[in-house]
């Protein structure tokens, strides 16, 4: 490690204690506006490290999400909260496990539309169990807050970025980023490419659905047609997209002033909201490849080339 | 056997609806994820037609058809053409096109949602029983199976058996070879993606006779027309019929069988034994 990285982990740390004070403010809209953005926050950071270096882009955050709020809404009253996280963890990372093993190995198109359902189906299957079983969906009643919820994603935040951090620097890492130029070379210069791919996505799967389990006591009542609500994976992936992957802050870039919007237009205007999605897919492919991170490099490397000669 | 019957009524206008996506894809090579939106302003216009001024969603075709046509031409050229000239290899074209024809789903539903509102529709059109082998069918089932039958029979021949088709199918085999023997590919492309989106939207104006739909189903069939594409391997017309035919009758089995909000279900099991076993597709053989 050398000087700068202490600096920009110090930097980052800093960061986050600032953004731990948020709750003392007292202010209850400004503290739940605060859990959307952090929750977006891990959420498209974590999508990032698994689609930014590959260019596959999933549409599976959903899934995730819902499996982590429906391990916490299941058993919530047989075992104790803590335990939960780690368990919707595994429960995560394995169903990214079990998606990545049977697509990744194949094209990009296979995965993005195995994963654009993945959300869907599983719904069916929970709904479909749930009329079996003759419920129909389950209270989430616990004590915790809002400024717990939040802090607990903050703390999540700061894990997310450091193994983003870590996973940049390492051999995997550095994997990916061949397999996301030409995956051909990635293979012959001996990358095991299919697995080095599953092993990220299980990372992004996991933490989404830690954040489903964390979110799960925000929503008190949880049913299919919440928990698996597929407007979010489309949320992340713009956030992230208009932020840009290149680097580990692009996705927040994009989360911060993307969730603002949201709010304002589904405030005002609730049936405009699907306009709004598909009018900045279009925006990010056509006016900002790269997001905010390209953007800013591009205008970087072009004061560049203008040789500042001082 | 009724239930079979049911699953092939409802595999050929699936197959009619694929057959419009691998158009697109296998010769445009642009994965189409509007494909659903563009069926549900098909259904939307015999809809409006039909209750308004009591038009045949059969006579509705000849309408939609080269207004969809028209349309989607001008999609691939305003939209998708940059993307292809600028992408430098098929994989960024492939993000790109996913993205762009996302958005294009979203804003689609958007103003489908604006102009129309989010409800239901449906109308009642030819809703009388007709027996076979002593079964009660929809008539209006068994309609649209004949008319899907008819536009894919016609569609193959005309792919297999004509100077255009061959056109087509060069450029699906390999859009490189295509242009060494004087085929103009990217006009070619853009009236193959045209006349994919023309037949999906014609698809949509047969399926709206019996099925209940809302501006927001478009992407459960874009869905299950991927799921039949790939399943029938891209660019294979033989096996996108083959395909669509094991889906419908698959939907409905478990439909009838098991529970009908399981049907996405039904397909992704079919679509996971694909990937597993068969990624090539039913007939595709496998690329070196």
């Amino acid at each position: 490690m050398r000087r700068k990285d202490w600096q920009t982990l110090g930097f980052a740390a800093l960061l986050l204690l600032v953004a731990a004070l948020l709750p003392l403010t007292g202010d209850g809209y400004l503290i739940s506006l605060g859990v959307s953005i952090a929750m977006y926050t891990v959420l498209a950071t974590s999508w990032a490290l698994f689609s930014g270096p590959t260019h596959y882009i999933s549409l599976a955050t959903a899934a995730f999400f819902g499996v982590g709020s429906y391990v916490t809404g299941s058993w919530i009253e047989i075992i104790p909260y803590w335990a939960l996280l780690p368990i919707a963890a595994v429960a995560g990372g394995v169903l990214a496990a079990l998606v990545g093993l049977a697509t990744l190995r194949l094209s990009g198109v296979y995965f993005v539309i195995f994963s654009l359902g993945l959300a869907e189906m599983i719904r069916q299957v929970v709904t479909w169990y749930q009329n079996q079983t003759g419920h129909k969906g389950t209270y989430v009643l616990t004590d915790m807050t809002d400024s717990g919820i939040y802090w607990q994603l903050l703390g999540l935040a700061g894990l997310v970025y450091l193994a983003g951090w870590a996973i940049g620097r390492s051999r995997l890492g550095f994997a990916l980023r061949i397999i996301g130029e030409d995956e051909d070379v990635a293979r012959h210069v001996g990358i095991n490419t299919a697995l080095s791919k599953v092993a990220l996505f299980v990372v992004s799967g996991a933490v989404a659905a830690v954040v489903g389990a964390i979110i799960a006591p925000r929503y008190v009542y949880i049913e299919p047609a919440i928990a698996f609500a597929p407007m979010l994976s489309f949320q992340v992936v713009i956030m992230a997209l208009l932020g840009g992957t290149g680097r580990l802050w692009g996705p927040l870039v994009g989360v911060v002033p993307f969730t603002l919007l949201w709010e304002v237009i589904s405030a005002s205007f609730p049936n405009q909201t699907t306009l709004l999605l598909g009018l900045s897919f279009l925006v990010i492919v056509y006016l900002l490849p790269g997001g905010f991170v390209g953007l800013y490099d591009r205008l970087r490397a072009r004061r560049a080339l203008r040789g500042v000669p001082a | 056997m009724d239930i079979i019957i049911t699953g092939l009524f409802l595999g050929g206008t699936y197959a009619l609806i694929a057959m419009g996506l691998n158009l697109q894809y296998g010769v445009a090579r642009i994965m189409n994820l509007a494909n659903g939106e563009m069926l549900v302003v098909g259904a939307f216009t015999a809809f409006a037609l039909y209750s308004g001024a009591a038009v045949s969603p059969f006579l509705t075709i000849f309408i939609v058809a080269p207004v969809a046509y028209l349309l989607n031409w001008l999609i691939y050229r305003i939209m998708l053409r940059p993307l292809v000239t600028r992408a430098k290899s098929r994989g960024m074209l492939e993000q790109d096109a996913i993205l762009t024809t996302f958005g294009l789903s979203f804003v689609m539903v958007g103003l489908m949602i604006w102009v129309f509102g989010g409800d239901y529709f449906s109308y009642s059109y030819l809703a009388r029983p007709v027996v076979l082998f002593g079964d009660n069918y929809g008539l209006n089932r068994l309609s649209a199976f004949i008319g899907a039958v008819i536009l894919c029979t016609a569609l193959y021949i005309w792919l297999n058996h004509s100077r255009a088709g061959m056109a087509i199918r060069a450029v699906a085999v390999s859009p490189k070879s295509a242009r060494l023997v004087g085929i103009d590919v990217p006009k070619l492309s853009a009236r193959a993606f045209a006349l994919g989106g023309a037949v999906t939207a014609v698809g949509g104006a047969v399926i709206s006779t019996f099925l209940t739909l809302d501006a927001s189903t478009g992407v459960l069939f874009t869905m299950k027309a991927l799921i039949i594409v790939i399943m029938g391997g891209v660019g294979d017309v033989r096996g996108t019929i083959v395909a669509a035919l094991v889906l419908g009758v698959g939907e409905t089995l478990v439909a009838s069988l098991i529970d009908p909000g399981l049907t996405l279900a039904t397909a992704y099991a079919l679509f996971i034994l694909i990937l597993l076993f068969r990624p090539q597709g039913l007939f595709g053989r496998k690329s070196a």
